[in-house]
């Protein structure tokens, strides 16, 4: 295994002030590189590889320049991207944070999760550092899944599985997407499947937007939302108590 | 030892002996760390009040933003019969008081200078008595006159080119704020006998310019006090001796600060720190039974009404620096006493709620004198009433209170001053990123050609070097200064001779202290710029004459609010050189010179007469108000932004460092609870690194967007949004500086 000092995270931005992305105030790193192609996607410009070049170390010491902002409940997120992408610099990234004592968050859409043993064995060794994961969950549905985001997602639900029997706390975001993530018969599933995991504390819908819209022109890609509303108060409404989410409310 | 009946209850005795407002709150004010819980909403009359007064601002915005003006009566303290909100509900009013006869109309105020309160009629389609226009030509002398019959022909030059701005030498010089407080606390008649007693201790019997001087102020101060008198008595009270109960106390101290407004037309007519005081005064009327919590809001709303109202006659150019009408009736809550104690009472949330009872407004100008230290159930409620009304600032009251003590007001937008004990002469400020251009162009301006500034060897070479600029910039920036010192000590002479504030001044200590406010605008442009020259490759365009019109900047470079300390260091070396700059020189009567950053609306006229920046600024766009990053210089979210900005130590800007974030609600927290708390933290984090300011505005680009195109709509009437150190309703400013802050930042991440 390489000496963690020479793991080098590959950076999109740093926003100092999330405070959408787990609780509290919280310092969030989107990291470079995604496999997934959702077509909702609101940050295309993160799916390439590239971004810039960082050591765990002096990242660390950036973030923890915004602690007098996080109080009790807030602290960092590792999104991206795909964070779990570079699994080797979030473990070293969030070794740091625990150190100091500081509350880490994984928010990731699960894609990279795989049973093989060398990956879950670094998998558990970052679920030691990591206080919170805020996992997406897009569809139930396996065919519709792959034609949202052109990948399966038997290994994301496997995840969530694991998550809960290894008793890590979580988050589960469920972007809504008019016709296309708002599926009465598939929300329905997702609570289902929801409701046997034990260890969720939260389940939140996050409306669809076309802020990224204008990202997808400027990088010269088709955008197949082209046309798509951004869901009312109602198909919120809805949604939200197809998940229970008011049962969520830690 | 005198000793009023109405003092019964009232503990403590120092105060008794001398007149010391402070001691009388310290020995008697009650903390309260409660809820919000106990607050009451708007009674019958506040209703019936506030709805006439809405519909007079909508004639007023209907005919133009001028209601009604006088043309024939010069302002003095009884010059108006009384006035009311209406004549038919004038027995609703708890507060009674307006600077004219009749509400929203604008009094006549040549004392700054006749041709500016001419010009403030015949813009608006009024035309000035003739009569008076000989008066003050012919047979006396405004503030106006003698600063223009004294200035130099440089000063007319670099005020005529704009690299000095917004020189209180045509109106008010403001900034100052009497301890309105002891009117209701001693009565008028115990402050004149005090203020009899200086009058026959000054001095030692030589009669040396300072001393005749002095004996001459405090006569007009005697004058001022028994004017006040009179006028109160016009309304019915008798206000020799001190007030008796809340109501009495809220209207006294009005009768204080409506003396003020009646006489002086300052940009910053500020009512000060009055919440805690007028707490003690409520809570021993509540203990006695005499009054309920509905009353004692009711006072207060009444108060804050009229505090709502307080109007001045301006010209264009003057609207166009300070935009939407704005008189910085700047009114503060909480802070923490000296011996730790929270100085928040229930007051402090009733003056919150009157922008629940009646609305957003801009006006008084809520300001929340803050510390991590305050109860925590204060600072929630401060926090929703920001999210809910974009209508509270925010100020340090741990660095404040090291220098002002824990009775200070703040007498402008941000700037403090010891209450009662201290004047502060209003000084405009200095465009230092004109000043930057002055250095590469040799003193050359570029939008007049003029040699406004001295001679200096320009900058010749086709890429600009750091080492050649910054001695260039250092020695222009001197000149500037040493010139602007100048300019504010000769208008300050000017306006204590001709235009003194004898009933501010005769509420507060004649032994006074005075403090001498210079300002820096364009701030971050020059950090931006210099750090563009010292870390990327800055090509000078120049035109055929060689003066420098443009650049053209290549590569990265670090930008002021991005937390980085490669820019904030410029942004340290940048306010502290020039604050050493103006400290050399001698500042008018002994005062103590500060600086500060903190330019308003002004930013967009500054801007203009600007040209382009190697930041990458152009010609004529509007500068970044304030101490604000330059917009979209921030690559890391708020938090870097409030970071680079809480770095510039406050007691290098001893006259305030502002700073306007806008937040996106849907990225403030998930819902109404995680938002407030949230708001804390950001308020918290910021402040317990030394930081001064904070304007916080809760909504999104798309309401902005909405109000600028259908500004009818019922619901963007009052919708006050903070600008730099003040607030204005967003659809009274122009919609070149709507379209300003609409470009700004909005901290929206998703």
């Amino acid at each position: 295994m390489a000496n963690g000092s020479d793991i080098k995270g590959y950076v999109h931005s740093l926003e100092t002030f999330g405070l959408v992305d787990g609780p509290g105030v919280r310092f969030v790193v989107f990291l470079q590189g995604c496999s997934l192609r959702c077509q909702f996607c609101h940050n295309p410009e993160t799916w390439h590889s590239g971004g810039e070049e960082w050591s765990a170390e002096k990242l660390w010491q950036k973030a923890f320049r915004y602690k007098q902002y996080w109080k009790s409940n807030g602290g960092v997120t590792v999104s991206g991207g795909e964070p779990l992408l570079q699994i080797d610099f979030l473990i070293e990234f969030f070794k740091l944070a625990k150190k100091a004592g500081v509350h880490t968050a994984l928010d990731t859409a699960g894609q990279p999760f795989s049973t093989n043993p060398d990956w879950l064995e670094k998998f558990k060794t970052l679920m030691e550092y990591t206080d919170l994961v805020l996992l997406d969950l897009k569809l139930m549905d396996e065919d519709g899944h792959k034609a949202l985001t052109g990948k399966t997602n038997q290994n994301i639900l496997e995840m969530a599985k694991w998550l809960s029997e290894n008793s890590n706390k979580m988050w589960i975001r469920h972007v809504l997407v008019p016709n296309l993530t708002d599926d009465e018969a598939d929300l329905k599933k997702m609570y289902e499947f929801i409701s046997t995991l034990k260890t969720v504390e939260r389940v939140e819908v996050l409306p669809y937007h076309t802020l990224g819209l204008a990202k997808w022109v400027s990088m010269g890609i088709e955008y197949p939302l082209d046309g798509v509303k951004v869901p009312t108060e109602e198909q919120i409404k809805r949604a939200e108590e197809i998940l229970h989410t008011a049962d969520y409310q830690k | 030892m005198t000793n009023f009946k109405q003092w019964e209850g009232f503990e403590g005795s120092i105060w008794k002996k001398e007149v010391n407002t402070r001691d009388f709150i310290q020995k008697n004010y009650r903390p309260y760390d409660g809820d919000a819980s106990f607050l009451e909403g708007p009674t019958d009359a506040t209703n019936k009040l506030w709805g006439i007064l809405q519909q007079l601002q909508k004639e007023e915005r209907a005919k133009g933003g001028v209601l009604d003006m006088d043309t024939s009566i010069v302002s003095t303290l009884t010059s108006h019969k009384p006035g009311y909100i209406s004549e038919e509900t004038k027995d609703l009013e708890k507060v009674v008081g307006l600077q004219t006869d009749k509400p929203l109309k604008r009094a006549f105020m040549p004392f700054g200078g006749i041709k500016m309160a001419e010009q403030a009629c015949t813009t608006n389609g009024y035309e000035p008595d003739p009569e008076l226009h000989k008066i003050f030509n012919e047979y006396t002398t405004t503030h106006n006159q003698g600063v223009f019959d004294a200035y130099t022909p440089e000063m007319k030059a670099v005020r005529h080119n704009h690299i000095i701005t917004g020189l209180p030498d045509t109106y008010g010089r403001g900034r100052i704020v009497g301890d309105y407080r002891r009117v209701a606390l001693y009565g008028i008649d115990f402050l004149i006998a005090e203020k009899k007693k200086d009058f026959n201790n000054c001095g030692d019997g030589t009669m040396t310019d300072d001393v005749i001087r002095l004996r001459e102020e405090i006569a007009k101060q005697i004058r001022a006090l028994n004017g006040m008198k009179e006028m109160a008595k016009m309304y019915g009270y008798d206000i020799s001796e001190p007030a008796t109960n809340a109501q009495e106390a809220v209207q006294w101290l009005y009768f204080g600060y409506l003396a003020a407004i009646k006489t002086q037309n300052g940009a910053a007519m500020s009512v000060g720190r009055v919440s805690t005081f007028l707490d003690i005064y409520i809570q021993r009327d509540l203990d006695n039974g005499t009054i309920t919590e509905a009353e004692a809001q009711e006072l207060i709303d009444h108060f804050v009404m009229k505090c709502r109202m307080v109007k001045f006659a301006r010209i264009p150019s003057y609207n166009q620096l300070f935009s939407g009408d704005p008189v910085w009736a700047t009114l503060e809550v909480a802070g923490i006493g000296m011996d730790g104690r929270s100085m928040v009472t229930k007051n402090d949330y009733r003056f919150l709620h009157t922008l629940e009872n009646m609305g957003p407004s801009p006006e008084p100008n809520l300001t929340v004198l803050y510390s991590s230290a305050l109860p925590e159930n204060f600072k929630k409620y401060a926090s929703k009433i920001s999210i809910t009304t974009s209508s509270v600032q925010y100020e340090n009251d741990d660095v404040m209170k090291p220098v002002w003590g824990d009775d200070y007001s703040i007498c402008c937008c941000v700037s403090a001053t010891q209450t009662g004990k201290e004047m502060q002469f209003f000084g405009a400020r200095a465009n230092l990123a004109k000043c930057l251009l002055y250095s590469i162009n040799g003193g050359v301006d570029l939008k007049t050609r003029e040699q406004c500034g001295p001679a200096y060897r320009p900058i010749t070479s086709e890429y600009l070097d750091y080492d050649e600029v910054i001695p260039a910039f250092t020695r222009m920036m001197d000149w500037l200064a040493g010139l602007y010192v100048n300019t504010l000590n000769l208008i300050q002479y000017m306006h204590d001779k001709y235009f003194y504030e004898a009933a501010e001044m005769a509420l507060i200590d004649t032994d006074v202290r005075r403090t001498f406010a210079t300002g820096i605008a364009g701030f971050s442009h020059v950090v931006d710029s210099l750090s563009a020259i010292k870390y990327a490759k800055v090509k000078v365009i120049r035109d055929e004459t060689g003066i420098a019109v443009d650049y053209e900047t290549t590569g990265d470079f670090p930008r002021y609010g991005n937390d980085d300390d490669r820019a904030d260091e410029i942004a340290l070396w940048l306010l502290k050189t020039f604050l050493d700059m103006i400290k050399k020189h001698h500042t008018y009567r002994d005062s103590e010179p500060t600086t500060s950053i903190l330019t308003i609306t002004s930013n967009v006229v500054y801007g203009k007469a600007t040209g382009a920046m190697p930041d990458g600024r152009k010609a004529g766009e509007p500068l970044s108000p304030g101490a604000n990053p330059a917009y979209g210089a921030e690559q890391n979210g708020l938090l870097a932004s409030l970071n680079s900005v809480a770095k510039l130590p406050y007691h290098w800007a001893l006259d305030g460092i502002s700073n306007t974030q806008t937040i996106n609600p849907d990225a403030l927290g998930h819902n109404d609870d995680e938002r407030v708390n949230n708001l804390v933290q950001v308020l918290d984090g910021y402040f317990d690194q030394g930081a001064h300011h904070l304007n916080v505005n809760v909504f999104g680009k798309e309401k902005l967007i909405d109000a600028m195109e259908h500004p009818e709509k019922e619901e963007y009437a009052n919708f006050t949004i903070r600008v730099s150190g003040y607030a204005v309703k967003f659809i009274d400013l122009t919609r070149e500086q709507q379209l300003d802050v609409i470009s700004r930042t909005c901290h929206a991440t998703m």
